[in-house]
């Protein structure tokens, strides 16, 4: 995914803009940015705004979200795909579906503030909703691991899980604050918000939990916290910390909801991709259009300061576009894969487990 | 001879091991395991999800002992281990033919 960003995908999703199907936003970034091309240490305009950084810095920081996005699907085909339809797949989908996303909301697309105006401070929609569909899509296209869901299938180390939220926790204060592209109150604000909607979330994830269970899980705790950094990573930078905490207490919620509907549509996501990533990216991209306060760029606020649902409507648009697209597409290059030489691994590699199968290697072999 | 087998509750396993020193035992090997009689298992709950685990982590214990004090030791593990609570385990005496010593070669019951 380095390689193929910096060859042609930075310049798809960030390129000057060509054609125009709202306002001046248009379909996908020209090739002025083949092989990071004039990406140097000069802070020039990207996507008809002045960057306030090197483009290089903004070229690799974006990068970021490019490699990010297609890995979280990687937590619903876990354990039956194999490694060379991972490969294909994940190539293939960061410059089929994720770049032009990204030029859409961010790139000076007709989602975005060139366009139709929907809010994304730092991925709800690219990123979280694009591969969360993406990931419902694989759920299907894969099928279900031998053995689900009757086999007990456990996390292997819960202190991991822990260890590996801490991290995402830490690792989003740059995720949103740095989508701010400067250090300055807007940033702060983002930092402030994503650690308070991750707090809030898993107080919305204990609830509902323990009112079922009896009791408040650590891995519950862990998926709650990510909710609610999902959720509130299309507003960070947009709204009040108050609002980041009634934001994370939906989403906790909400997803805790969510990750249930697997069983009653009856899908196997091993990581519930689609329950955190998915619900809750949609989750915050409405909530965005609610309590986006009053700036220059949304001189009315969302619902709660103007009054009117039209930025609520235009998060919903860039929404189903996100969806729809995600899906789509990411169905038929698994199909396309399928049919050529097969995603999932066979019955006796997926016993065997993927480790020895598709690597030669047993993680544990002590 | 005789292989002594008992599968007891892993936090008897301290309590176990003094009482056998005390009759006179040398040696053991333990061995973790997971099982169930009796017991039944519980519920895990996981991002949501409710598990039935139906097996019960356990301490296996393996010793070799002379004929004469066999019954001592089964004893002294069935009174260390035991709680009154179910899944307190079980212990059996199966017959050894032979045994050796691998560094010395003694085999039989010098090499116990």
């Amino acid at each position: 995914m380095t390689i193929l960003w910096v060859i042609i995908g930075h310049t798809l999703a960030f390129g000057p803009d060509i054609g125009k199907v709202i306002g001046e936003g248009g379909w996908i970034g020209g090739l002025d940015f083949l092989g990071f091309k004039d990406v140097g240490a000069e802070a020039v305009e990207v996507a008809g705004t002045q960057l306030t950084i090197p483009h290089t810095t903004f070229g690799i920081y974006q990068m970021m979200f490019a490699i990010i996005t297609p890995a979280l699907i990687a937590g619903t085909y876990a354990e039956r795909i194999k490694f060379s339809a991972y490969l294909v797949f994940t190539a293939v989908w960061v410059l089929v579906v994720y770049a032009p996303m990204a030029h859409w909301v961010w790139g000076g697309g007709f989602l975005g503030l060139s366009g139709l105006g929907a809010l994304d401070f730092a991925g709800g929609t690219v990123v979280h909703q694009n591969a969360g569909a993406a990931a419902l899509a694989a759920a299907l296209v894969l099928g279900k691991r031998k053995g689900y869901p009757n086999d007990p299938m456990r996390p292997h180390n819960v202190p991991f899980v822990v260890l590996g939220a801490s991290i995402l926790w830490f690792g989003w204060f740059g995720f949103n604050g740095g989508s701010a592209l400067f250090a300055d109150g807007f940033a702060s604000l983002a930092f402030a918000n994503t650690h308070v909607a991750a707090g809030a979330a898993i107080f919305g994830w204990m609830i509902p939990e323990w009112m079922q269970h009896k009791r408040g899980t650590t891995v519950g705790a862990a998926t709650g916290a990510v909710a609610g950094l999902v959720a509130i990573t299309p507003a960070a930078g947009f709204v009040r910390p108050w609002s980041a905490i009634v934001i994370g207490l939906v989403a906790g919620a909400v997803c805790y909801g969510a990750v249930q509907l697997k069983h009653r549509f009856s899908y196997d996501d091993a990581l519930d991709v689609v329950g955190v990533h998915y619900v809750g990216g949609l989750v915050g991209a409405i909530l965005t259009g609610v309590f986006a306060t009053k700036s220059i760029i949304i001189p009315d606020g969302g619902l709660l300061y103007s009054g009117d649902f039209t930025q609520v409507l235009k998060q919903i648009v860039a929404s189903v576009i996100a969806t729809g697209w995600g899906f789509i597409l990411s169905y038929i290059i698994l199909k396309v894969i399928d049919m050529v030489w097969g995603v999932r691994v066979s019955e006796e590699d997926e016993d065997s487990g993927l480790d020895l199968s598709q690597h030669a290697e047993e993680a544990y072999s002590a | 001879m005789k292989l002594v087998t008992a599968i007891v509750k892993p936090f008897k396993l301290d309590e176990v091991k003094d009482a056998l020193k005390d009759v006179g035992v040398q040696g053991m090997t333990v061995t973790e395991s997971r099982g169930f009689g009796r017991q039944r298992g519980h519920t895990e709950v996981y991002r949501g999800a409710e598990y039935q685990i139906d097996f019960v982590p356990k301490v296996q214990i393996e010793i070799l002992t002379e004929d004469a004090i066999v019954d001592r030791v089964v004893e002294a593990i069935a009174e260390a281990a035991k709680t009154g609570t179910i899944g307190d385990g079980k212990i059996w005496v199966t017959p050894v033919e032979d045994v050796r010593r691998i560094r010395t070669g003694e085999s039989g019951a010098d090499a116990i």
